[in-house]
């Protein structure tokens, strides 16, 4: 056969086959995910999973880490474009936007939620679209509050606040002696609303009723964000307004901040840094710090934690091999592994990792985020469903902005609960 | 043999007329330029054309991220106009185009002229000059929001030490002070195209019309706004008119120094077009809502072209 017979065979069979040839593809998984708090996590995924499941199941695993915010982006265009990772990460209730692009994983679904004690509510919720799994569950990261055991003492508070009245007077005292409160109010996805939402919960508002009937302009409402005003003013760093999610992170590592609602991101770096991060009398910082659920207003406590799934793609020619690795990497001996280095930060999906040995060693500090995920009842879009509307709401940033308009003093908190109230009517009409 | 040479003279006589052929299409002066020119139009309909008349459809349909959707007319244009944050980022890029446009041609134009004088090192510092152009946007937006950022600031650091302040400037945490942070950023980046373009402007000036003036009394003043300004207004309206353009899109900046907040208020339509877009998946909202900025930009160049044409013939 000469050269030029070769290319035209060549060209032939792609044109019959309507697609690129396939180059070593055979089983290779190609999944895209975000570039983890914890470092060791993804470490786990290349160095341990990648050769293991090469060996288990003969599959070649490509792990591919991007920023967080960048995720959508990538998926809509995969998504559009009919080509690009086999599996990708979701946060949150991204499977609703993107269910018509994902493969039903309910067989596997059911079966790690059978055989691992039941997959949490809310994660089945984000998860299930019309009545099929469009996507897999694989963690939750709690978000709670790190706070600095010492410095509350010092200003009288034996316990962590168990009202928001009373964290705004601890908060007050801590604000006076250059110790504030960190949170963000800015346009980032992860702290910004898994404290908003809350908040507004806490107080009795919600974005929305059973129906889908938009509710946010209530009494209810409004008291939420005038206590956030004056709680903003009283006790919070007001530079909060311009924070990503990692300013948090920072501030509290470097003793600007006394409290911050997040994950264990900062107790698992202060461990890890026990030598770079003391306290001001020179002792490992992560001996002082503890973490609480945020605080109970009159409609009780409240707390959303961000979920993490994974989509497995329906353009993805190798569907088979990418539900094969999930079903291996959701299995309780490989699972753990990468479960074990998050040290508590991400928390399985399913309630049998409650019981697991881990939460032995990490001690009382690390106890809250056992039992967090079991204790989340309420999603994004409540008291309807956490569907299509309610992403578009959480990703327009409408509950945070409304609470930052007002912090700012850019409009009264009147004026800032009717203006969100009209934006989620544009939205749910 | 005679009758081989008689084939040969014919197929020479064939290739001839081909050769002719060609050589007379090619001296007709409208075929040599559709050829020269379609390289160019292919890429033009290809990268150019076919997007635009995409985002056109898109726009006209409720399509989503995996679902194409249907017709819908001009709802999406409409919900646009009742869209409280698409009003806003629509009101904050003609602030952000506007004033960083003006800071980028009154410094530019000082940054050209002083450049354009002979001194020591002129080489190197007009090399240096284009770095912040150089720099990758989003290095040196990150760069910036460190510098900005509201507990580590380095700025607020120094003033804080020199005693120059007591608390913290709220540079993105406050609305108003994060417009104009990236306004400042803005035209630090885009101030080395402005002073290259007008130096290059500059320098087909010919002395000998400054010393001609002088020679009749001008001042440094009236040599720059009778002889430097007239002659330097083509080469800087179409400066100007790039800038627009590339500011009024402007993404980088804003998704990485702000991400749009706070509170919005330094969301601009690119940003919020991709927000919708593409963090939400409504691709036909997204696209209704990012070309709100076609007739804007088509009204800005073509009121400009049309001034230089005014220009050329007078």
């Amino acid at each position: 056969m000469k050269r030029r017979d070769l290319l035209k065979a060549g060209l032939a069979g792609i044109l019959v086959a309507r697609q690129a040839p396939v180059f070593a593809q055979a089983n290779t998984v190609h999944i895209l995910r975000w570039n983890d708090f914890v470092p060791a996590a993804d470490k786990v995924l290349r160095e341990v999973f990648a050769p293991e499941v090469q060996k288990a199941l003969g599959i070649k695993l490509n792990v591919e880490t991007i920023n967080a915010n960048d995720l959508p982006a990538r998926a809509t265009a995969a998504i559009q474009s009919g080509s690009g990772p086999d599996i990708i990460l979701l946060l949150n209730n991204y499977p609703h936007l993107y269910a018509s692009a994902g493969v039903d994983v309910s067989a596997l679904a059911e079966e790690v939620s059978k055989a691992q004690g039941g997959i949490y509510a809310p994660a089945v919720r984000l998860n299930k679209v019309g009545g099929k799994w469009v996507s897999m569950p694989w963690s939750l990261v709690p978000a709670l509050i790190a706070y600095r055991k010492s410095w509350f003492e010092e200003v009288g508070a034996k316990s962590f606040p168990k009202t928001w009245q009373e964290y705004q007077t601890v908060g007050k005292k801590l604000k006076a002696a250059k110790r504030p409160i960190g949170q963000t109010l800015g346009n980032t996805f992860g702290d910004a609303p898994t404290f908003t939402y809350p908040l507004l919960w806490s107080f009795g508002g919600q974005e929305v009723d059973a129906k889908g009937k938009v509710v946010l302009n209530s009494k209810a409402t409004i008291e939420s964000v005038k206590f956030m005003v004056q709680f903003w003013k009283d006790a919070c760093d007001e530079g909060g307004l311009a924070w990503d999610d990692s300013n948090n992170n920072r501030s509290f590592l470097s003793g600007d901040i006394s409290a911050t609602l997040n994950g264990a991101s900062i107790y698992v770096a202060a461990l890890n840094g026990a030598d770079k991060f003391k306290t001001e009398k020179g002792a490992p910082l992560h001996t002082d710090i503890l973490h609480a659920p945020l605080p109970a207003g009159a409609n009780g406590s409240h707390n959303y934690h961000t979920a993490h799934n994974h989509m497995v793609m329906k353009y993805s020619k190798n569907q088979k091999g990418a539900i094969e690795f999930l079903r291996w990497a959701h299995k309780k001996e490989n699972l753990e592994k990468w479960l074990v280095v998050q040290k508590g930060y991400a928390v399985g999906t399913a309630r049998s990792w409650e019981k697991h040995p881990m939460w032995n060693e990490s001690g009382p500090v690390m106890a809250p985020f056992k039992v967090a995920a079991a204790g989340q009842s309420r999603l994004m879009g409540h008291g309807g469903e956490p569907n299509q509307k309610a992403a578009e709401a959480w990703n327009k940033f409408i509950v945070t902005v409304m609470y930052a308009q007002a912090c700012s003093g850019k409009s009264t908190p009147e004026e800032a609960v009717k203006w969100a109230a009209g934006e989620l009517g544009k939205i749910y009409t | 043999m005679g009758g081989g040479r008689a084939g040969q003279d014919l197929h020479l006589s064939a290739e001839q007329v081909r050769v002719s052929r060609l050589t007379r299409l090619l001296e007709s002066e409208k075929a040599l330029a559709a050829a020269l020119l379609a390289p160019g139009v292919a890429i033009l309909v290809l990268f150019i054309a076919y997007p635009f008349v995409m985002a056109l459809w898109y726009s006209l349909t409720s399509i989503r991220v995996g679902e194409a959707g249907e017709f819908v007319g001009v709802a999406n244009f409409t919900k646009a106009m009742n869209d409280s944050i698409f009003q806003q980022a629509f009101r904050n890029t003609v602030f952000y185009t506007f004033w960083a446009t003006v800071f980028k041609l009154a410094l530019g134009m000082w940054l050209a002229l002083l450049l354009n004088r002979h001194f020591r090192l002129k080489r190197i510092v007009r090399a240096s000059m284009l770095l912040p152009f150089i720099i990758p946007t989003v290095l040196s937006a990150f760069a910036w929001r460190w510098m900005f950022d509201p507990t580590f600031s380095v700025m607020n650091w120094g003033l804080y030490h020199a005693g120059m302040i007591t608390d913290r400037l709220p540079f993105l945490s406050s609305g108003d002070w994060a417009m104009w942070c990236a306004v400042l950023v803005n035209t630090w980046r885009g101030m080395p195209f402005f002073a290259i373009t007008l130096l290059a402007g500059l320098q087909t000036i010919s002395p000998d019309l400054h010393e001609a003036a002088a020679l009749d009394g001008a001042n440094a003043w009236h040599r720059f706004w009778h002889v430097t300004w007239p002659l330097l207004l083509p080469v800087t309206l179409v400066v100007v008119v790039f800038s627009v353009i590339q500011t009024f899109s402007d993404f980088q900046l804003i998704y990485v120094l702000t991400g749009g907040g706070p509170a919005n208020s330094t969301h601009l339509i690119a940003t919020y077009a991709y927000q919708i877009g593409v963090g939400s998946g409504l691709l036909g909202e997204g696209a209704a809502l990012s070309l709100f900025m076609f007739p804007v930009l088509f009204a800005v160049v073509w009121v400009q072209l049309r001034f230089l044409k005014r220009m050329d013939n007078a």
